[in-house]
C-alpha cells in the first residue's frame, strides 16, 4: 500500500471514535433533560396514555445501553425516529432540508474563497493601498456579527433598493434563477465574515512564504513575478489556507443556523431552532447529528487534502 | 560593518511589532474601558427607563430627547442599548471567566502530568472541539432550556476545550525548560512547581486567547438571544433587541442599527487587545 493510501486509511480510522463519541452525546441529549423528557415534550398533551405511548416509541423503558444500541441500529437503517408533532419520520424532514443547508454553505464558502484567496495573494504580493484596504475588510469581517450584517443587507437591498427579496426560498430545480435571487442575501451575509478570515490567513501565509530563500532564488533566476506568486509561493502557502477553510466550514455550519432562521430558509438550522422551541427532542437530535457529522466529514476531508498538498504532513513532519 | 544590516533585519520588525502591538492594545483598552464604564454606570447614564412603554412616542426618529430614537413600544433605544449591553457583556465576560476557571486547571494538569492523565483529560476535550461551536451551545440549550445563565454556561462549555488546549501547549513548552528541572532537583512538590513556576510562565497565550474569545462570546450571546434561546424578553439583551427590531426594519432602522453597532465596536475592542497582546508576546507571528 502506498504511503498516501496508508495516510488516508489512518485518517479515516481516526474519524470513527470521534463519530461514535458525537453520536453518544447526541443520544444522551434526551436523557440529560431535567425531569421527565416525555412530559416536557408533550406539555399540555401529557395525558398518561400519551406519555406511555411516546415513552414506548422512544424506547425509554429499556436499559440505557439497549436504547443506544437500538438507536444506532435505527440510524444504520436511516431511521432517526418520528417527529411527535407531525408524525413524519425525522429522516424525511432532514432529507427535505439538507439540500438547502448544503446549497447555502457551499455557495457561501465558494464565494468566500473566490474573494478571500485572490485578495490575500494580491495584498501580500503588492503591499500598499490593497493591503490597507484588506486590513479594513478583515477588521469589519471579524467584528460585524453575521446576522446583523444580514439584517442591514435586507434593509439596503430589499427595504430601500427593492432589488432582492428579503426572505423566502424556491428549490433550485423548480426555478434556478429565482432560487439564486433568494439565496443571494443569505450567501453574501455568510460569505463576508468567512472571506475576511480566509483573506487574513492567505495574506499571512503568502507574506511568510514570499520571504523565504527559495523565492529569492526564483527571483534571481529571473522568473516572472506572476509565476513566482502563483506557481511557487501559493502552492507552498496552501496548507494553512486549506486548514482555515476547513475550520471555518464548521463556523459556517453554525452560522447557517442563525442565517436560515433570519432569511426563513427551510434548512436544517431553522428546523433545529423550531424543534427546540417545541421541545421536539427527536428532531433536535436528528438535526444535531446531521450537522455534526457533516462537520466531522469536512474536517476529515480537509486533513486528507492537506496531506495530499503537503506530503510532509503524511509523515507527521509538520502540523 | 557587515553586522549592521543583520541587526536591523532582526530588531526592526520586533520593535515595529511591539510598537504596533502597544498601539493596538491601548486603543482597544481605551474603547473597552469606556464601554465597561457605560455598562457599570448604566442607571446613571441612561436618559430614560429602558422598559418604560409610551404610546405617544412609538417609532420616533433620532432627536434631542431620544438620540437613538424609540422602538415599536415607544421605549428609548439609547437607554435599552445601554442596559442591553450591560446584560450581554456580563454574559460574555462571565462565560470566559467560567471557562478560564475550569479550562486552565484541566490544561495545566494535562500538560504537566502527561501520560494517562493527559489522555483522560484531553480526549473528551478534543471531542468537544469536533463539534461546531454554535451548534454545541444550541444543543446544550435544547437540553436545559433557554435563559441568560444557560447561555453563559453553554458558551463556557465551548470555550473550556479551547483554553485547555492553549494552556496545555504552553505548559508542555515551559515544563521542558531548565528552571522547572531546577525546581524539581530542589525537591519542590509537583503542585508547587505547576502553580508557582509553570502557570505564571505559561498563562500569557491563554490571556491573549481569552480576550479574543470575550468578543466572540458577545456575538454568540447575541445570536442565541436573537434565536430566542438566550436572554428572554423583557430583559434588554442586544440579541433580543435585534430580534424585536426586525418587524419594524424599514419604518425604524435605528432600532436595528444601534444594538448591532454596539456589538461590532465591542468585538473590535476585544480583538484589538488580543491582536496587540499577541504581537507583543510573539512578534514573529505579526503578519498572521
Amino acid at each position: 500500500m502506498s504511503a498516501r493510501a496508508q495516510f488516508v486509511g489512518r485518517r479515516l480510522l481516526l474519524a470513527i471514535p470521534v463519530l461514535l463519541a458525537m453520536s453518544a452525546f447526541v443520544f444522551l441529549m434526551i436523557h440529560l433533560v431535567p425531569g421527565d423528557p416525555v412530559r416536557t415534550m408533550l406539555g399540555f398533551r401529557a395525558t398518561p396514555a400519551n406519555v406511555a405511548k411516546v415513552r414506548q416509541q422512544l424506547g425509554l423503558n429499556h436499559s440505557l445501553f439497549a436504547q443506544y444500541a437500538q438507536w444506532m441500529g435505527g440510524i444504520a437503517h436511516g431511521d432517526l425516529g418520528e417527529d411527535f408533532i407531525s408524525h413524519t419520520p425525522v429522516s424525511t424532514l432532514l432529507a427535505q432540508r439538507l439540500p438547502v443547508t448544503v446549497e447555502l454553505t457551499v455557495l457561501s464558502m465558494s464565494l468566500a474563497i473566490v474573494i478571500g484567496v485572490p485578495l490575500g495573494v494580491r495584498a501580500a504580493a503588492t503591499p500598499g493601498w490593497v493591503r490597507k484596504l484588506t486590513e479594513g475588510f478583515v477588521v469589519a469581517g471579524i467584528a460585524i456579527p453575521d446576522f446583523w450584517l444580514g439584517i442591514m443587507l435586507v434593509l439596503l437591498f430589499a427595504g430601500i433598493m427593492h432589488v432582492l427579496p428579503p426572505s423566502g426560498y424556491v428549490p433550485f430545480l423548480q426555478d434556478p434563477l429565482l432560487n439564486l435571487r433568494y439565496m443571494a442575501l443569505p450567501v453574501l451575509t455568510l460569505a463576508f465574515g468567512e472571506a475576511a478570515y480566509i483573506l487574513r490567513t492567505t495574506r499571512g501565509a503568502m507574506e511568510q512564504t514570499l520571504s523565504t530563500p527559495f523565492v529569492l532564488f526564483a527571483r534571481a533566476r529571473g522568473l516572472s513575478e506572476r509565476s513566482i506568486v502563483f506557481r511557487h509561493t501559493l502552492r507552498n502557502a496552501a496548507v494553512p489556507i486549506v486548514t482555515v477553510i476547513g475550520i471555518q466550514f464548521g463556523v459556517l455550519l453554525g452560522g447557517a443556523i442563525v442565517i436560515e432562521y433570519l432569511f426563513a430558509l427551510p434548512g436544517i438550522g431553522r428546523l433545529i431552532v423550531t424543534a427546540i422551541n417545541q421541545r421536539n427532542y427527536t428532531v433536535v437530535q436528528g438535526g444535531v447529528l446531521v450537522v455534526a457529522t457533516l462537520f466531522i466529514l469536512v474536517t476529515l476531508f480537509t486533513d486528507v487534502i492537506v496531506g495530499l498538498v503537503d506530503p510532509r504532513v503524511q509523515e507527521g513532519q509538520t502540523a | 560593518m557587515s553586522a549592521t544590516p543583520i541587526a536591523v533585519s532582526v530588531v526592526a520588525p520586533r520593535r515595529f511589532a511591539i510598537d504596533s502591538g502597544r498601539r493596538k492594545t491601548r486603543i482597544g483598552v481605551a474603547i473597552l474601558g469606556m464601554l465597561v464604564l457605560i455598562a457599570i454606570f448604566a442607571p446613571l447614564l441612561a436618559p430614560h427607563d429602558p422598559d418604560a412603554i409610551e404610546s405617544g412616542r412609538v417609532l420616533r426618529g433620532l432627536g434631542f430627547s431620544h438620540p437613538f430614537g424609540s422602538d415599536a413600544l415607544g421605549r428609548d433605544v439609547l437607554s435599552r442599548v445601554i442596559f442591553a449591553f450591560r446584560v450581554s457583556l456580563s454574559v460574555a465576560v462571565g462565560s470566559v471567566v467560567v471557562a478560564f476557571v475550569v479550562g486552565i486547571p484541566l490544561g495545566l494538569v494535562a500538560g504537566y502530568r502527561g501520560g494517562w492523565t493527559d489522555t483522560v483529560i484531553m480526549r473528551p476535550v478534543d471531542m468537544l472541539l469536533a463539534l461546531p461551536a454554535l451548534l454545541l451551545a444550541i444543543a446544550l440549550i435544547a437540553i436545559v432550556g433557554p435563559g441568560s445563565l444557560i447561555a453563559l454556561l453553554s458558551i463556557s462549555v465551548i470555550y473550556v476545550p479551547i483554553l485547555a488546549r492553549v494552556i496545555r501547549s504552553s505548559t508542555l513548552v515551559v515544563t521542558s525548560q531548565t528552571f522547572v528541572e531546577g525546581a524539581r532537583a530542589r525537591g519542590a512538590s509537583s503542585r508547587r512547581i505547576a502553580v508557582r513556576h509553570v502557570l505564571p510562565n505559561a498563562i500569557g497565550p491563554t490571556i491573549v486567547q481569552a480576550s479574543v474569545l470575550m468578543g466572540f462570546a458577545l456575538q454568540i450571546e447575541a445570536a442565541l438571544s436573537f434565536l430566542g434561546l438566550g436572554a428572554q424578553p423583557p430583559t434588554p439583551s442586544l440579541g433580543v433587541m435585534l430580534a424585536d427590531g426586525r418587524d419594524v426594519l424599514t419604518q425604524a432602522p435605528w432600532v436595528e442599527i444601534f444594538p448591532g453597532l454596539a456589538i461590532a465596536i465591542t468585538v473590535l475592542a476585544f480583538n484589538l487587545i488580543g491582536d496587540g497582546l499577541r504581537e507583543r508576546l510573539d512578534p514573529r507571528g505579526v503578519t498572521r
